[in-house]
């Protein structure tokens, strides 16, 4: 059984299977198959076929790579608008054709050829565009019946016209250098394919249109409520492409110098092929240039190195076909299935022992022994209100709580019937704590720190700290924010409870248990905020002890308590007060006798705790099982606790009933009574403490009498 | 304006094509005559009969372009399995394996991958003309052995009129009985209307989505074997024709609906008779067939230019990802 545990510790805690999931999260994770694909077929291939990868021949099969990746890269941005353009080859062979003529026909210079070339491309990306932008079309088969229509067109004018463009004697030192020279050892049709890949992929990333395509692709619907025009967007991704089209015609014309009937026969599904096998999702939203630049690599080197092995007439379009059929397939089931995926990968649980707790059972006579005492509390707002989960009063008696929709009531004294919307800050508010100036600063879930004034003005304080230097996701952003107290110099200590999750997954934080609570600090003086603790098991009530040298936060997950000096001689260290509590720790507040409150948010149960210590089977519960049958921390039954600067508990109350109110997660001592918030309460409780001064509120503790 | 808000677009197409007919009957000597009429209906058939099964497949909210590709290269295996000696009833089995597989894969991409249907079967037809074209059969066009029941199937003829008029119609018919008068083939109309709501009501939704492509390709099977019957060979090059495009456009035009759950069997005979009437009047008038071909895809675009105009979509409830 020892060996066992000591195993299991050892895989799970030092292995860092939560990596995995973090990368998975990344974006570029998504480039990962199609560039060994890449990798896979240029080795295959390149080893095949004798002298591939001599200068010479690098040079010839990438003028081809050129003009095709310029190609790929018109379609990818259509289909990162959620459209596609099937009608690619058509344009090309068109944009070839116009150019021939210009140079050939009418004897114009090269600039002359590279603006028919352009025109003939955007014109007919216009004409795409406006039908499936503006009218609505289908863009599949608006684009199919385009491309047969230019396709037809193009054969017309090859059979008319193309006799006269192989007659004629024009030549041009530019026309020949375009087609056959090369610039730094690199020919024109890359370099070109490197511009533009370069240009497309910065507008696409780092500029306003660039954005509006991605989020037009992304969910249409939400682009056009957001103000975007959806339509001209659309628009503009079938102009890109056609202009693609026509650069790339241009270079085919400078290379060949003729059109003839086989000119951009099969490059829509060509193109199409390398866009998809690339990584460049079907109906928009998910994509990038390089995923296309790669697709176009893959399947031209495929292709062309077929043909140079001296397979048969088809082995090109079987192959195509697989490949086709192949990515789109795993496009779709990955895009369906990759939240699943991460899902199951995600949650990474860690091994933990928990210490033995001293029993809480009524009348077991240990110091954490529940009572009776909560049932008979009274209610504030019953049915008013859903998840005030922290509490706090002002000078003048009146009640505030953060709720559920993101609001903070206030209730106003003395009977606390009439209540009003004191601000709406949005996301979850959590802790509260009012400073100096009686601004009421609270750690609002999802969204960071953020300031109230009595005046109602939301400012946002902080919502980040430092990156830390080994984070494979970004853990500047707070995820959740949850419990704050204000130190006498002004500086505000709060904590962020999990990097792993969001506020609402707190259960998976805790089947998972892994240490990724902070202690942060925010100075309003410089406005920085600088993370002091890291690597508790969810961090969460702060409280700043009475002398205001030290403060006590809370480790949920691990049912301890921990005081922090924030001055005199032990500064910056930090010591564990109170271990192996028998509920989960929460919010910390000022008792009136100098000692301190805290909130149960729920009791530990053996069962759990057995299963801290096998990570396997939850591993196992959180992939097999659906979330109703999992095991997690129940925190509809908890209870409060008083302790004092030693550590020593002092008294434990609880709801036996848990009818009136078992489920806390904080209170506020408040002249002599005591007002219990709850995150999953439809009220607030309120509670008159035996013996308790009458006269303190916690607006004096911390700031003394009003000046 | 009553008159104007009935008109859809089978009515469109409908006198479009009694005005063509009227006008060419009168300006087109030799076009009203038993003997053209026979060919127009002809000339249609092959069509006809693909088109059938491509509307069969778009009513269920599909589009299939792996028919040509099937029906080229199911037939010319089949006559090169007979040529190269091998049994008939082996062969004609090993054919229809292939047919059926094929469609099972195109049907179980679709309906259980859920992949778009225009990207399988546009990848399952350069599949299968690749795949035959370089591993089975070794010249481009394959004949029909002499005395073969193809070669007589071809050469058949009812009161003077070629069989595959009367297939055509007989398989029509039976498409309108089982779209209008069976389970099943009222089921494609609601699966194509409505595929979530079709699922969550019972119907097998999926199955009947495989078994419609497996319809379609041995639809194509037939249309195959028909071509071959008349032609006495196949041409694999078909394939890179624009068949496929004229397949859709009869189907579309007619007043199908590209979104599914709309049309049936009268909207395919309108667009075939538009069509039909249109070529033959062409071919006549002796336009080269590079200008038919501009012709009828500008036709089809401006066919889905009034179908965008008559049905648009709304910004609000268009489906991510339909392209």
């Amino acid at each position: 059984m020892a060996f066992r545990e000591k195993l299991q510790a050892w895989r799970y805690n030092a292995i860092p299977d939560h990596l995995i999931g973090e990368i998975l999260t990344k974006r570029w994770t998504d480039n990962a198959i199609p560039f060994l694909a890449l990798v896979i077929t240029v080795a295959a291939f390149g080893s095949a076929i004798p002298g591939f990868f001599k200068p010479y021949s690098l040079q010839e099969s990438t003028r081809q790579l050129g003009e095709f990746s310029l190609v790929v890269t018109g379609l990818t941005v259509v289909m990162l608008g959620g459209g596609i353009d099937l009608s690619v080859g058509s344009i090309f062979a068109l944009a070839t054709f116009a150019s021939v003529a210009t140079f050939f026909i009418f004897e114009a210079p090269v600039w002359v050829c590279l603006l028919a070339a352009i025109a003939t491309g955007v014109a007919c990306g216009a004409i795409n565009g406006y039908l499936i932008g503006f009218l609505r079309l289908r863009a599949f088969l608006t684009t199919l019946v385009t491309f047969i229509i230019g396709r037809a067109l193009f054969d017309i004018l090859v059979v008319q016209y193309g006799a006269a463009t192989q007659m004629s004697f024009a030549s041009s030192d530019l026309w020949d250098f375009i087609g056959d020279g090369t610039l730094f050892g690199f020919s024109m049709p890359v370099l070109t394919a490197i511009v533009f890949a370069l240009i497309t992929h910065i507008a696409l990333t780092r500029s306003r249109p660039g954005w509006h395509v991605q989020a037009v692709g992304g969910s249409r619907r939400s682009a056009h409520n957001a103000g975007i025009r959806v339509r001209r967007i659309v628009f503009m991704t079938y102009i890109f492409s056609g202009f693609c089209a026509g650069v790339s015609g241009f270079l085919m014309a400078t290379r060949l110098s003729s059109a003839g009937p086989g000119t951009g026969n099969g490059l829509e599904i060509l193109a199409l092929t390398a866009a998809v096998v690339g990584g460049n999702s079907l109906g928009g939203g998910r994509g990038s240039v390089a995923k296309g630049i790669m697709g176009a690599v893959i399947v031209l080197v495929m292709t062309n190195g077929l043909i140079r092995l001296g397979f048969g007439t088809g082995t090109n379009q079987m192959v195509l076909g697989i490949m086709l059929a192949f990515a789109v397939t795993i496009d779709i089931r990955w895009l369906k299935n990759r939240h699943k995926v991460l899902n199951e990968i995600y949650v990474a649980p860690v091994y933990l022992k928990m210490g033995k707790a001293e029993s809480a059972e009524p009348g077991s006579g240990s110091a954490y022994a529940l009572n009776n005492k909560l049932s008979s509390a009274r209610h504030i707002g019953l049915g008013e209100l859903e998840g005030p989960e922290d509490v706090i009063l002002d000078r003048n008696d009146n009640l505030y709580c953060g709720t559920r929709h993101g609001e903070i009531v206030r209730f106003f004294a003395p009977d606390y019937k009439r209540s009003e919307v004191f601000a709406h800050v949005g996301g979850f508010p959590l802790g509260l704590a009012f400073d100096k100036d009686e601004n009421l600063i609270s750690c609002v879930g999802a969204m960071g720190l953020y300031k109230i004034s009595p005046d109602r003005e939301v400012t946002r304080l902080s919502a980040e700290t430092r990156r830390s230097l080994t984070s494979i996701v970004d853990d500047a952003r707070m995820r959740d924010p949850n419990d704050l107290d204000i130190a006498p110099d002004g500086k505000i200590y709060f904590t962020d409870s999990t990097k792993r999750y969001d506020a609402h997954e707190w259960m998976l934080d805790s089947i998972e248990n892994r240490g990724t609570g902070r202690l942060l600090v925010y100075d309003p003086k410089d406005g920085s905020t600088k993370t002091l603790l890291d690597g508790y098991r969810y961090t969460n009530g702060v409280c700043i002890a009475h002398d205001g040298q030290s403060l006590y936060f809370s480790e949920s997950w691990r049912s301890r308590i921990h005081r922090y000096w924030i001055a005199g001689p032990k500064a910056g260290t930090v010591e564990c007060v109170i271990k192996d509590m028998p509920g989960y720790t929460d919010n910390i507040n000022r008792a009136s006798d100098g000692t301190y409150w805290m909130a149960w948010l729920g009791m530990r149960t053996p069962s759990f705790d057995l299963s801290l210590r096998h990570p396997d089977m939850r591993k196992r519960m959180t992939r097999r099982l659906p979330q109703d049958d999992w095991l997690f921390p129940n925190i509809n039954t908890g209870g409060i606790v008083k302790f004092d600067d030693n550590g020593k508990i002092i008294q434990t109350m609880g709801d036996l009933t848990g009818q009136n109110h078992p489920m806390v997660t904080s209170m506020r001592e408040h002249k002599g009574k005591l007002f219990i918030g709850g995150i999953l309460n439809n009220r607030i409780g309120l509670f008159d403490i035996e013996g308790a001064d009458p006269t303190w509120t916690g607006m004096t503790s911390y700031w003394g009498e009003k000046a | 304006m009553s008159f104007l808000k009935n008109l859809n677009q089978e009515s469109i197409v409908l006198a479009i094509t009694i005005a063509i007919f009227a006008l060419a009957s009168l300006m087109l000597p030799g076009f009203f005559t038993a003997n053209n009429l026979v060919a127009i209906v002809r000339s249609v058939s092959v069509l006809g009969i693909l088109a059938l099964g491509m509307a069969m497949i778009i009513i269920g909210r599909g589009i299939d372009l792996s028919m040509v590709a099937i029906m080229a290269m199911s037939v010319a295996c089949y006559l090169q399995m007979l040529g190269s000696g091998m049994g008939e009833g082996t062969a004609l089995l090993l054919t229809l394996a292939g047919v059926i597989a094929m469609g099972l894969i195109n049907g179980i991409l679709v309906a259980y991958a859920d992949v778009p249907a225009i990207f399988v079967t546009l990848a399952s037809s350069s599949f299968v003309f690749g795949f035959v074209r370089s591993q089975l059969i070794t010249t481009d066009a394959v004949p029909v052995p002499t005395a073969h029941w193809v070669e007589i199937l071809g050469g058949l003829r009812f009161f003077s009129v070629p069989v595959e008029v009367f297939i055509f119609a007989g398989l029509a018919f039976a498409t309108f009985l089982f779209l209008r008068y069976s389970k099943w083939g009222r089921y494609v109309y609601y699966a194509g209307d409505n595929p979530e709501a079709a699922r969550n009501s019972g119907m097998p939704v999926r199955p009947m989505m495989v078994l419609r492509y497996v319809i379609s390709a041995l639809i194509a099977f037939i249309a195959g074997v028909l071509t071959a019957a008349s032609l006495h060979s196949i041409n694999t090059r078909i394939v890179n024709s624009n068949l496929l495009y004229d397949i859709v456009l009869i189907t579309v035009i007619g007043g199908i609906g590209l979104s599914g759950g709309k049309g049936g069997v009268r909207n395919v005979l309108f667009g075939a008779a538009l069509i039909g009437i249109m070529l033959n009047a062409m071919t006549i008038i002796d336009i080269p067939l590079l200008y038919q071909n501009l012709i009828k895809a500008g036709i089809l675009l401006g066919a889905i230019i009034v179908d965008g105009i008559l049905n648009p979509r709304d910004e609000q409830t268009a489906q991510q990802g339909d392209i």
